[in-house]
């Protein structure tokens, strides 16, 4: 074919119609690939190129669309992106100018799970004041999680060992899979409404971070916020704290810790009651001791009147002392007295009287002394006391004025 | 059936009465007393915390009602 016959391209021309071919037949497009040779240019403008196993293609976001991304981009870093497919004709280089861009697979969860975390976090969601304190010691418990699972059995395994005293209940469900957050949602509500509970155990065991999802899911985390009973989110996990962790009032590691929590209140109580028996009895005790060093000073007290009491005594043994030396002294002088009086008693004895010569006369009728002559009749007898024996004698004849006839 | 109310409620009356001990205001006889009711509330709440009855119990709701079920481990409902 003679060239003049042919259509010659320019090389704008060639490059136009390259441009219009991909623009039209491939457009718009999601691609999926890993991020390599990544650049920032000086107006913010990101550079890397994408690529699988064995192919590459160049790639442009430009500050307009990357300036609202929540995560970094950095290489090895698997993505999916959506964009317009373009050829850059200065460099005969084609190219994907991207406008949306997410992290692929768990990435893109956790990039859900940044945003919902970041939304919740500006709600006030996680704040510790909206946390309640435990109960100090609670005697009925809800626990949400799987019937089958591992988690009920460790903490019914721990309590029935370490706090029989704990009642159960459990609000089985679902634990992973779509339906799972509205299921543990829907427990969190239904044990509020029983209101039978004093704290809810949110919990399942370990598993991949994939498997625990659920707990991650806004209606699980608006449950657990709602919730009027005391929370603790036992999520088994070994990186990433749940949504429902920062939500809940408390959060462990493990379903072992939660039932533990409970049973180191229990622990703690006892000892406290003991302590309190113990300072009771200590308190008792020390009134006691007190009343009996009470009693000890009161008897020192009265034992100082006692001592007083003794000295008196001395006093009184002395006063007495000097009183018997009066006493003896007056028992002489009395018997002086004595003496001089038996002395004057004996000059006035009738029998001085009588060695004077005059004699005395009993009547022999009845002893009595015979003064009137009146009193004897003729024919009574009479004894006369003399100086020196006695007569007896009859009355002859009684002259009434005896004296006159002596004188 | 245990109750949290009442038990805290011991628990704050037995606090109570080991501080009014201490306070060592009271007379001999109305502490004797007062000890005699202490150590009556803490043998009571401890009887409480070591008390192993341990009901497990399954909450079950049906046409939004309530029931409770006896809980058999490793059973899923």
């Amino acid at each position: 074919m003679p060239l003049e016959n042919k259509h010659i391209y320019t090389i704008s021309e060639v490059t136009q119609a390259i441009k219009k071919l991909l623009e039209e037949k491939i457009g718009e497009i999601w691609l999926e690939g890993e991020i390599s040779d990544f650049a920032i240019g000086p107006n913010g403008h990101f550079y890397f190129s994408l690529k699988d196993q064995s192919s590459l293609i160049k790639a442009a976001m430009f500050v307009y669309a990357n300036k609202g991304l929540k995560f970094k981009l950095e290489n090895g870093l698997k993505i999916v992106c959506f964009g317009k497919i373009n050829a850059y004709g200065p460099r005969s280089q084609y190219q994907i100018i991207v406008e949306k861009i997410e992290p692929k697979g768990i990435g893109a969860r956790q990039l859900a799970f940044e945003q919902l975390k970041e939304k919740l976090l500006k709600e006030g969601l996680f704040e510790a004041s909206h946390k309640k304190p435990l109960p100090f010691m609670p005697f009925r418990i809800g626990v949400v999680t799987s019937g089958a699972g591992a988690a009920v059995r460790d903490i019914l395994g721990i309590l029935q060992k370490g706090a029989p005293c704990i009642d159960v209940l459990i609000r089985s469900s679902r634990v992973q899979g779509e339906e799972a957050a509205k299921e543990i949602a829907q427990g969190i509500e239904d044990l509020n409404q029983f209101n039978k509970v004093d704290l809810i155990i949110i919990s399942r065991g370990g598993g991949s971070t994939e498997d625990l999802w659920a707990f991650n899911e806004e209606v699980v985390a608006r449950a657990v916020y709602n919730s009027a009973l005391p929370t603790i989110s036992a999520v088994g996990h070994q990186i990433n704290t749940s949504l429902c962790d920062l939500v809940a009032d408390c959060f462990v590691e493990t379903p072992t810790a939660a039932a533990k929590i409970i049973v180191d209140k229990k622990n703690a109580l006892l000892a406290e009651l003991e302590s309190l028996k113990q300072e009771a009895g200590f308190s008792v005790g020390d009134i006691i001791s007190l009343l009996k060093n009470n009693l000890t000073a009161l008897a020192h007290a009265i034992k100082s009147p006692l001592d007083r009491l003794q000295e008196k005594e001395q006093v009184l043994d002395e006063l007495l002392a000097g009183l018997n030396n009066n006493m003896r002294q007056f028992i002489n002088i009395t018997r002086e007295r004595i003496a001089a009086l038996i002395h004057r008693l004996d000059a006035l004895s009738p029998l001085a009287v009588l060695s004077r010569g005059y004699s005395l006369s009993v009547s022999m009728a009845d002893g009595s002394v015979i003064k009137d002559a009146d009193k004897m009749r003729p024919g009574d007898k009479m004894k006369t006391i003399l100086s020196a024996g006695a007569l007896i004698s009859s009355v002859e004849e009684v002259i009434k004025d005896e004296r006159k006839t002596i004188v | 059936m245990k109750e949290k109310q009442s038990f805290e409620d011991d628990l704050k009356k037995l606090q109570k009465i080991v501080e009014e001990l201490s306070g060592g205001k009271l007379t001999l006889g109305e502490s004797l007393k007062k000890y005699e009711e202490g150590i009556k509330l803490a043998e009571s709440c401890s009887k409480e915390l070591e008390s192993a009855e341990h009901k497990v119990e399954l909450l079950m709701k049906k046409d939004g009602k309530f029931a409770l079920e006896k809980f058999t481990e490793g059973e899923e409902k």
